[in-house]
């Protein structure tokens, strides 16, 4: 097994587990969206499906063990690249002309994750956590979600970390494709129109529920 | 035809060795708008000698923009804002008159300076070493038509045969990460009937080479080929991806 763990480890190998992690969690994300849309056709849709999956918690369990992999990965070689790749290049330029050669979001894809992975934590420890142990027994999810995006902090730091999350993805998406050797002149302008759709509809949707929340609350709705 | 010259406030970077601080040296100067920049530096130098000082160390072979020497980062982009131009063919009519200018060497932890404006590039040779050439026995002329060769696949590796391995998509590289380069060595041959015998050792050798000389990994920004002198496609990095993971399956070892 030493071969795995060499290619793994290369630099190529820690492409290739970004890309596809990456892309898994971008199944997963479409997963979540679909049923966060819920929340926008009222309490009892919303509710029904959350308590559902209570009903299949053993199955959840099992993903949610996959996820915690892939997450893991993607964090671990993300990281670690990120480190490597300031060690290969310590000093920079007196004049910053990247702007000039490279997409924003290319460059930024660190530090947009460092603020996913900061923006995961706090939502799992909040939102996860009550809907799976704090619940007592009830099925009223919508009320939680609805009780959260009432304080302005909350729902501005969501908007924005939903907005960095599109910046993430619309490189991600492309990127990964690149990394498995799937570079075509005539696919690639679709990959990337795919890549840049995915991400407005992500930050756009996902951006609207603290949003829609928020405003509710202020009409005393 | 007679033109008037251009002023301008020329910022080169100086240091003794790699391990010395480097510093920003000032030059006024009144150059040719045709002159090109090496031409300037060949001026600066003329100047530095008369008066007894120590000239601006930096590399050039051939001018003509195909030998890879020259290579210097000219206001922050690799030889210069001309896309598909080594700096020895910038002129100093792209450059507005009473302009500063910044000069540094291309920067990356696995080129280290050597002096002012030189870098050690050995790493990239150390790649072409590991497997940028191909092995068969020599004797008479083979017949040219012998292989019959697609003409897309013939020029897709001459495209990826014009990089002339100078470092810029080192140096363009917020990873410092030489992938450009390495995926055009491997391209060049990848795609033609002779490369075949060596093609998954090659990328497997020339790969890690690549992660043991200090260049960092491609986290596709493209600034590589944005920069290139040369043209070189980022299309060849996927290739070369591509035929790496194949590479893994592959080979036995």
């Amino acid at each position: 097994m030493g071969w795995l763990s060499k290619s793994l480890n290369s630099s190529i190998g820690k492409k290739i587990v970004m890309a596809l992690t990456g892309l898994s969690l971008i199944l997963f994300l479409t997963v979540h969206f679909i049923n966060n849309m819920f929340l926008f056709f009222g309490k009892d849709g919303f509710d029904l499906l959350v308590g559902s999956l209570d009903a299949v918690k053993p199955l959840v369990r099992v993903a949610e063990t996959a996820l915690v992999l892939l997450f893991g990965f993607h964090i671990f070689n993300g990281i670690r690249l990120w480190w490597e790749n300031r060690k290969a290049n310590p000093d920079k330029y007196a004049i910053n002309a990247a702007k000039e050669n490279s997409t924003f979001f290319s460059r930024t894809m660190p530090y947009t994750g460092g603020i996913i992975l900061i923006f995961l934590i706090g939502h799992l420890a909040t939102l996860w956590v009550k809907f799976n142990f704090g619940m007592e027994g009830t099925h009223h999810y919508y009320d939680v979600v609805a009780t959260m995006f009432q304080d302005l902090p909350t729902a501005i730091f969501y908007v924005i970390v939903m907005l960095v999350l599109g910046f993430h993805l619309n490189h991600g998406f492309q990127s990964a494709f690149q990394t498995f050797g799937w570079h075509h002149k005539k696919y690639t302008p679709l990959v990337e129109f795919i890549g840049t759709a995915y991400a407005v509809i992500f930050a756009v949707g996902f951006a609207a529920i603290p949003i829609y929340f928020f405003i509710r609350s202020m009409g005393g709705n | 035809m007679k033109e008037h010259n251009i002023n301008l406030t020329l910022k080169i970077w100086r240091q003794e060795n790699a391990t010395a601080k480097g510093y920003f040296d000032e030059f006024k100067t009144s150059v040719s708008p045709h002159a090109s920049l090496l031409e300037v530096f060949d001026e600066l130098n003329n100047n530095l000698e008369k008066e007894g000082k120590d000239p601006i160390v930096f590399e050039s072979d051939c001018r003509e923009g195909i030998c890879g020497t020259c290579g210097m980062v000219i206001n922050g982009r690799p030889h210069g804002n001309q896309t598909k131009t080594a700096t020895c063919q910038l002129h100093m009519r792209t450059f507005k008159d009473g302009e500063t200018i910044y000069i540094e060497p291309f920067k990356a932890k696995a080129f280290p300076v050597l002096k002012d404006l030189m870098v050690d590039r050995k790493g990239l040779d150390v790649i072409q070493q590991a497997g940028g050439y191909v092995s068969f026995n020599t004797g008479s002329a083979p017949d040219a038509n012998a292989i019959p060769i697609s003409k897309t696949a013939a020029s897709l590796a001459l495209d990826a045969a014009e990089c002339i391995g100078c470092g810029a998509c080192v140096a363009a590289c917020k990873n410092s990460s030489a992938m450009l380069f390495v995926s055009a060595k491997v391209s060049q041959f990848a795609l033609l009937p002779q490369g075949q015998a060596e093609r998954y050792e090659r990328v497997q050798n020339m790969v890690i080479a690549h992660d043991e000389s200090g260049f960092g990994s491609c986290t596709n920004t493209y600034a590589c080929e944005a920069e290139c002198p040369k043209g070189i496609s980022v299309s060849n990095i996927a290739r070369m991806n591509r035929d790496y993971f194949v590479s893994n399956m592959k080979l036995q070892k």
